[in-house]
C-alpha cells in the first residue's frame, strides 16, 4: 500500500528543488461523494504528459474524467491548470465545462448525428465564435491531419468506429483544450481496428502538447499510451509510476492480475519472502521489512512428482481451473499459496490436468523478484 | 422488419378491423350522403371559403403559439429540476381533460374584457381578445399545446442528454447546445407534436365559440360554421364537413410524406 502522506511529502519535496510552484500543467486534488463511493483522489501532469487512469469498473475512473471535465462538480479539493483554478468547493467557484480550456472524447464518441464529421470538429470553434467558413476551413485541416479529408461531408452514422473516433478526437482538439481527457478511447472498436488506432493515437497524444488523461481498464491500452499510470481502486489511488515500473512491482491484485503476475505480500528474510502463514518464498533480490514477492504465471512448473531438482519454491497445490490463454493453458491453482501457471497443452495433456488435480508447483528463485511494499 | 407470411391471430385481427370500421365508417357515411349534385352551388358561397381561411389562418397561428411557448416548456420539464415540477407537469396537460368549453369559460374569465390579466391587457395595451380573431388562436392554442408538449418532452427524454455535455465541453452554453444540437435531435418529435397540435387546433369547437364566439369573417372556423349549418341546412354542413375533412387528410398525408423520407 502507498502512503499517501509520504507521496505528499516527496513530491513537496521535489517543487522545492524545482525552486518553485509548478505552475503548468495539471494540478488537481478531486473529491467527489458518491451514494457509494467516494473519490479522493491527487493528479498531477506536466504539459506534454499523458496520464492514463487505470482500474476497475467502478473505480472512479469515469468520474474523475467527468469531474476534471466540469460535468460533474467537486465536493472538496482543488483543480487547478496551468496555475488557473477552475474548480475550488471551499471558494464556492466551478468554472462550468464551456469555459475550461477542456477536450473530451466520448467512450462513445458522441458525434453529433445530424452534422456532418466537418461540421462536428467545427462545431466547438463556432461556439468560440469563429466564423462558419474560418472554422470550416481549420476543421478541414484537422481532418486533414487525421487523414479523413475525403470523410468530411459523412454523417457519423457513415463512419467506421476507427474512422469516428479519430473524428471525435480532431474535435476535442481542434478547440486547442489544455487538458485532453479520453475516456476509454479504444473500448469501442473491434481487435482489429483497435491495434490500428491506437498506434495513431498514440501518435497524437506524443504531438499534443498540453496535459492528457485518459481513462481506461485496458493495461495494454494504457502501456502503450501513457507517459504514467495512476491506478485507482474503490475511489483512490493505489499505484503511480511509468508502465515499466508498475508493470514490473504491482502492488495490489488487481494490477498484478492485469500485468499477469502472481503477487504475495509477507516479510522479507534474507533471500525469501515469508508469507502470513509462515509460507516461505525463496526470491532473487533480498529485501528487509513488509515486501511484495512476484513472478509471472510462466516462471511456474507443473509436476505430478515432488521435483527433485534446484528449484527451492515446491508447493502442493490443486487444479481449480483451466482456461486457455492465447497459445499456452493457464491453470489456475488453489492451496497454501494461490497462484496462476502457464504451460503449453501438451503438458497439460500429459499431466492429465483437470480440476481437482492434486499436483507439485515449483517456481524458480531467479524468476521471483521481490520489492519494498 | 417484415417477417414471412405470419397470419395474425383471429382475437387480435377482429377487433382490430371492427376499430377500423368504427373510425372510417362515419366518414364513408359522410361519403355517401354527400348532395354531390348541388355540392358546386352549396361550396359557391363566400362564407365557406371565409370560414376554412380562418380556419387554417388560426389553427396555423395556434401551432405557432405552442412551438414558441411550449417547446421551451417541454425542455423545462424535461432537462431541470425544481419543486413543484410533477405539479406543473400535471397541470400542462389539464386542457387535455379539461372539457373545451370550461377551457373557454376560464379563458373569459381570465382574458375577458373584466378578466384578471384581460383588464390590463385592454388599459395598458388596448386589447381585446374575446370574440377576435386573434382570441380564437388564443383559445386552439389552449387547447392545442399541451399535445406539442407531451410530444416534445417525451422525444427529449429519449434524446441522450450526453449530447448536450459534449457539446458543453466544447464550449457551447446550455442555450447554444439547445439551438445547436437537441432542438434538431428531436425534430422528428417536435414535428410529431406540431402536426398533433395542429390538427386539434383546426378541429377545436368548444373553447373557440364560448372565449371568441361565432362571428363569421371574424371567429367563425370550420367546425362552427359546420355545426350552425347543421340546425337549419344539413345539406350545407355535410358540404362544409367534406370540405374539413379533404383539406385535414390533404394536409396530414402531404406532411407525412415529407417527415419520413428525412429521417
Amino acid at each position: 500500500m502507498t502512503n499517501p502522506q509520504d507521496h505528499q511529502d516527496h513530491q513537496d519535496h521535489q517543487d522545492q528543488q524545482d525552486g518553485r510552484d509548478r505552475r503548468d500543467g495539471l494540478d488537481a486534488q478531486l473529491r467527489v461523494n458518491r451514494p457509494d463511493f467516494t473519490l479522493d483522489l491527487a493528479l498531477r501532469a506536466a504539459p506534454g504528459e499523458v496520464l492514463a487512469l487505470l482500474g476497475p469498473n467502478g473505480a472512479g475512473k469515469s468520474t474523475a474524467l467527468r469531474a476534471l471535465a466540469g460535468l460533474l462538480p467537486l465536493d472538496g479539493g482543488r483543480l487547478r491548470l496551468d496555475g488557473t483554478v477552475l474548480a475550488d468547493p471551499a471558494a464556492r467557484l466551478d468554472t462550468p465545462p464551456e469555459r475550461r480550456p477542456v477536450g473530451v472524447v466520448f467512450q462513445d464518441y458522441l458525434l453529433f448525428p445530424h452534422l456532418s464529421a466537418l461540421d462536428n470538429v467545427a462545431f466547438g470553434l463556432r461556439c468560440r465564435g469563429r466564423s462558419r467558413r474560418e472554422s470550416r476551413a481549420e476543421a478541414a485541416g484537422w481532418l486533414e491531419r487525421m487523414g479523413l479529408a475525403e470523410h468530411a461531408g459523412a454523417r457519423p452514422g457513415r463512419l467506421s468506429g476507427g474512422q469516428a473516433q479519430r473524428v471525435a478526437l480532431a474535435r476535442a482538439l481542434a478547440v486547442r483544450p489544455r487538458l485532453l481527457l479520453l475516456d476509454e478511447p479504444l473500448a469501442a472498436l473491434d481487435a482489429r481496428t483497435r491495434l490500428d488506432v491506437r498506434v495513431q493515437l498514440r501518435r497524437h497524444l506524443a504531438e499534443f502538447e498540453a496535459v492528457a488523461v485518459l481513462v481506461t481498464h485496458d493495461p495494454l491500452d494504457a502501456m502503450v499510451l501513457a507517459d504514467r499510470l495512476v491506478v485507482i481502486e474503490d475511489g483512490a489511488e493505489v499505484q503511480t509510476g511509468t508502465p515499466a515500473e508498475v508493470s514490473r512491482r504491482p502492488r495490489t491484485d488487481y494490477i498484478a492480475r492485469l500485468v499477469g503476475l502472481n503477487l504475495f505480500h509477507g516479510t522479507g528474510r534474507g533471500h525469501a519472502v515469508v508469507l502470513a502463514d509462515g509460507t516461505e518464498l525463496a526470491t532473487a533480490e533480498q529485501v528487509a521489512g513488509p515486501a511484495f514477492a512476484a513472478f509471472p504465471p510462466a516462471a511456474v512448473t507443473l509436476h505430478r512428482e515432488r521435483p527433485q531438482g534446484s528449484a527451492r519454491n515446491v508447493f502442493p497445490l490443486t487444479v481449480a481451473g483451466l482456461d486457455l490463454h492465447g497459445d499456452l493453458v493457464r491453470a489456475e491453482l488453489t492451496g497454501p499459496l494461490p497462484l496462476a501457471a502457464d504451460l503449453t497443452p501438451s503438458a497439460a495433456t500429459e499431466l492429465e490436468l483437470t480440476p481437482g488435480t492434486p499436483v507439485w508447483a515449483a517456481v524458480k528463485a531467479a524468476e521471483t523478484h521481490a520489492y519494498p511494499a | 422488419m417484415r417477417r414471412a407470411s405470419r397470419t395474425a391471430p383471429a382475437a387480435l385481427l377482429l377487433p382490430a378491423l371492427l376499430g377500423l370500421l368504427f373510425l372510417d365508417l362515419p366518414l364513408v357515411g359522410l361519403l355517401v350522403r354527400a348532395p354531390w349534385r348541388e355540392l358546386p352551388a352549396q361550396l359557391a358561397g363566400d362564407q365557406v371559403w371565409e370560414a376554412l381561411r380562418l380556419s387554417l389562418v388560426c389553427a396555423t397561428s395556434a401551432t405557432a403559439v405552442s412551438l414558441v411557448l411550449g417547446v421551451p416548456l417541454a425542455w423545462l420539464l424535461a432537462r431541470t429540476r425544481f419543486p413543484g415540477q410533477r405539479l406543473v407537469r400535471a397541470l400542462v396537460t389539464l386542457p387535455l381533460v379539461l372539457p373545451p368549453v370550461v377551457g373557454g369559460v376560464a379563458l373569459l374569465l381570465v382574458l375577458g374584457r373584466n378578466g384578471i390579466v384581460g383588464r390590463w391587457l385592454d388599459s395598458a395595451f388596448g386589447l381585446t381578445l374575446p370574440f377576435t380573431t386573434a382570441g380564437v388562436v388564443v383559445a386552439e392554442a389552449f387547447v392545442a399545446m399541451p399535445f406539442l408538449v407531451i410530444s416534445v418532452e417525451g422525444a427529449l427524454r429519449a434524446a441522450d442528454p450526453r449530447y448536450e455535455e459534449a457539446a458543453a465541453t466544447l464550449g457551447a452554453s446550455r442555450l447554444t447546445a439547445f439551438r445547436r444540437v437537441t432542438l434538431p435531435l428531436v425534430a422528428p418529435g417536435v414535428a410529431a407534436g406540431a402536426v398533433l397540435a395542429w390538427a386539434r387546433a383546426l378541429g377545436e369547437f368548444g373553447a373557440t365559440i364560448t372565449f371568441a364566439g361565432n362571428f363569421p369573417g371574424r371567429t367563425q372556423t370550420m367546425p362552427l360554421a359546420v355545426y350552425l349549418a347543421m340546425e337549419n341546412d344539413p345539406a350545407a354542413a355535410i358540404a362544409l364537413s367534406l370540405v374539413l375533412l379533404l383539406v385535414s387528410i390533404a394536409v396530414l398525408a402531404g406532411l407525412r410524406g415529407r417527415w419520413t423520407g428525412t429521417p
